[in-house]
């Protein structure tokens, strides 16, 4: 009797929450908002514990805090509807602009972008900003080709530095590269770390593994065990666990990571790392909407804007000369004597390329739309911010 | 004092014969609020925040907005369904752990029909055939361990166990092929312009057609369960495989069919998600549902209406306890913890409604 009662008055219940839900539905937004105004929301795929997350979140706090408005963060959002689930709600907690840091984050923010034109929806490392064509979406990207090509010299000056002391023979100069996905995003920043290398270390080649995840520890730490038992003699990554670094410090292999120094974790074997700072972004974005002006549909920082930084090189892994030799490369990357992705540099399949058609559009097509190639020089990030280079060069290797 | 008590332990435990429903009830109530007070001692003593704003932000994640009610509705009710799904399967004692991979599977044949039929078909077939491939699908992903365990009485515990990875695996490799970019592995929301395939909401109202399957499918799980002849032959294979036989049950023919069952149910899940509120497919999908599930449906003693009950305890859980990382910038780790704390005592309790404390000098008294 008493679990007859018991169910009838569950199901009582279940259905009044219905009605509450059914009357609470025009409810007003609370727009209650920090003394400063405006309020910015962030999404974040994973939490500090990715270096990859950790980056964007120290450079929110930054911003934020320069730019004295407020904050909230909304870690470990997936990449499904709990993200457009997270957007609309910071929309309703009165935020002014929104920001997501996953790649698959994208069509989910489009979605709360279309449902909420008053509010500015930010992406990062996303594609199609410039053909959806919404007032308030838009995507963000930096030239960390031109970082990884810096943090590449590094690489290369190491090598030399162990061919030098009799350590490896020049055949023996092998690099390996731990990747998340064989994505054009990817590709372009191994391609050019690579290449970095290469400018200082003519006979250095490289050997590619892909983990299929952007974030898997095991996967990750295997991945640069499998490289570093292969007869790689120095590890990079792009990937966002500690799983490379920590795998090559217990190597004792030298590593140039990404994101972020890893010295702490790392004394002995990390070199230098390349990293986005994407506060440069969040300031200007946050100052258009502070004036009421428009944000770019897509924004592509550079060394110039403070986005594309290099860390503290580790004198203890480092070899001599490393920071002068970044340095210098730095300033010719800046002033234009050199190019990261100049044809002449690097070869496909024997040939120096001509020409090529990248997919800059993304479409159901995956076919190349634009030419991508101007006197010499393959133009990374200018026909959209993020990478489209995904051309396999001599040297590298990819292992499936 | 005499030598013969000297040698009693101080307590042993006795099991109960039953306990009243108010007493036991009381007890689980109990329970709660030892659990509420001991996270709240740790929150105060990790974090140095006030527990009682610990716990109003919760309960504010949870019911802080309409939408967050929406939401918490809607994440009730996917859970609530796969609870519904493996509870037929745990009644007769068949211990299908694989629901997690079975959502998958549905969702995946719903995504494949989204995909590859998108443009070719009108919206009002696509849409009953995503029903038709979803459940059919997730019903001989489950129909394959009740196979094997009726035909050659393998371990379903595992059997079902390794399909979930096989699942994620299949959906990993369609992830690859169906990538939108290329080399990305996401497919990102299907049909994003053109909806097709895309379930249909009820008003504007994203979830409710969600929460009106799920609360209907618990009514009739209910009654399936406690008055059909099908829900009778289930929990007589559960209670005893050797009585069933005896009184000439099939038992096999109840096992696959029982598991043909909560492998649809997952298909409708499955469904629900892709078609209804995700319109993707990622191998996170699922998202560990078909773990808690179990929890839900134990902890409810196998039935649907108090399931609805436990489903919200840790939907609950888990909407405040995102909302508590984003309040007070601790980690999601700590909601973990919380979460953590709670259930063991939910748990726990259920021993001391099932057994008791006997003290030295009570069992004095009882003999």
């Amino acid at each position: 009797m008493f679990k007859k009662l018991l169910s009838i008055l569950l199901a009582a219940l279940m259905v009044f929450s219905f009605a509450v839900v059914f009357a609470g539905c025009g409810n007003e937004k609370s727009t209650e908002k920090g003394s400063d105004g405006l309020k910015v929301g962030f999404i974040y795929l994973h939490d500090e514990n990715s270096t990859y997350d950790n980056n964007f979140l120290t450079a929110a706090k930054e911003a934020c805090d320069k730019m004295g408005v407020q904050m909230v963060n909304k870690t470990n959002i997936d990449e499904s509807d709990a993200c457009k689930e997270a957007a609309l709600d910071l929309v309703d907690q009165g935020c002014d602009i929104i920001f997501a840091d996953s790649f698959g984050h994208e069509d989910f923010m489009i979605e709360a972008a279309k449902a909420n034109p008053e509010v500015q929806f930010l992406h990062a490392t996303g594609t199609k900003a410039h053909t959806e064509k919404l007032d308030n979406f838009h995507n963000a990207f930096a030239s960390i080709y031109e970082g990884r090509y810096l943090a590449g010299i590094a690489a290369g000056m190491k090598i030399n530095e162990m061919i030098e002391s009799g350590k490896i023979t020049k055949d023996k100069a092998k690099m390996g590269y731990v990747g998340a996905h064989p994505y054009a995003e990817v590709k372009s920043g191994y391609t050019s770390f690579y290449l970095g290398a290469k400018s200082v270390c003519p006979t250095v080649t490289m050997e590619v593994t892909f983990t299929g995840s952007w974030y898997d520890e095991t996967l990750e730490k295997e991945a640069a065990n499998k490289l570093i038992s292969d007869g790689c003699v120095l590890i990079s990554q792009h990937a966002d666990s500690m799983g490379a670094p920590t795998a090559c410090e217990s190597a004792g292999v030298p590593n140039v990571s990404y994101n972020g120094s890893t010295v702490k974790a790392c004394p002995n074997t990390f070199i230098v790392s390349s990293r986005i700072n994407w506060a440069p972004y969040f300031e200007y974005a946050i100052k258009c909407v502070q004036d009421g002006k428009p944000i770019d549909t897509d924004w592509t920082g550079t060394v110039a804007t403070g986005s594309v930084e290099l860390t503290e090189v580790n004198e203890k892994a480092a070899a001599k000369g490393t920071q002068e030799a970044i340095d210098a490369a730095k300033a010719d990357l800046e002033s234009g004597k050199i190019s990261v992705f100049d044809t002449a540099n690097f070869t496909v399949k024997g040939e120096t390329l001509k020409s090529y058609k990248a997919d800059v559009d993304s479409d159901a097509e995956f076919k190349g739309d634009t030419e991508v190639i101007k006197d010499g020089i393959f133009e990374e990030s200018k026909h959209r911010s993020a990478p489209y280079f995904d051309i396999d060069i001599d040297g590298i290797s990819v292992i499936e | 004092m005499d030598k013969a008590k000297k040698h009693e332990p101080l307590f042993h435990i006795a099991k109960r014969d039953s306990l009243p429903m108010y007493k036991s009830w009381a007890i689980r109530c109990a329970a709660i609020l030892v659990a509420l007070i001991v996270a709240g001692i740790i929150t105060m003593l990790l974090t140095g925040e006030n527990p009682l704003n610990v716990y109003s932000t919760m309960v504010k994640g949870a019911f802080g907005t309409s939408r967050r009610i929406w939401s918490l509705l809607q994440s009730l009710s996917m859970l609530l369904c796969i609870s519904l799904a493996v509870t037929p399967a745990f009644k007769m004692r068949f211990w299908n752990i694989g629901a997690e991979g079975q959502v998958l599977i549905g969702g995946l044949a719903t995504a494949a029909c989204m995909i590859l039929l998108g443009d070719k078909v009108p919206n009002a077939l696509l849409i009953v055939v995503m029903i038709a491939a979803s459940i059919s699908a997730a019903a001989i992903w489950a129909l394959i361990p009740a196979f094997f365990k009726a035909k050659f009485n393998t371990n379903e515990t595992l059997f079902t166990l390794m399909m979930n990875y096989v699942a994620i695996q299949l959906v990993s490799y369609f992830e690859m092929l169906w990538e939108n970019p290329k080399g990305s592995s996401n497919i990102g929301i299907i049909n994003q312009s053109t909806h097709a395939g895309w379930l249909p909401t009820i008003g504007n109202f994203d979830y409710l057609l969600n929460i009106i399957v799920v609360f209907a499918l618990t009514i009739f799980m209910y009654i399936y369960l406690k008055y059909s002849k099908h829900g009778y032959e289930l929990s007589v294979v559960g209670e005893s495989e050797n009585t069933a036989r005896y009184i000439g049950l099939n038992v096999k023919k109840v096992i696959m069919r029982t598991m043909l069952l909560s492998g649809a149910v997952c298909g409708i899940a499955g469904l629900l998600l892709v078609g209804g509120t995700n319109h993707t497919i990622t191998t996170t999908t699922a998202g560990g549902r078909g773990f808690t599930a179990i929890m839900v449906s134990w902890l409810a003693k196998f039935n649907p209406i108090i399931m609805i009950l436990t489903a919200f305890l840790i939907t609950f859980m888990q909407a405040g306890a995102g909302e508590i990382s984003t309040v007070f910038g601790l980690n999601e780790s700590f909601s973990d913890i919380l979460t953590g704390i709670i259930l063991f005592f939910i748990i726990g309790c259920e021993f001391f409604i099932n057994y008791k404390l006997q003290f030295r000098s009570s069992h004095k008294e009882v003999k």
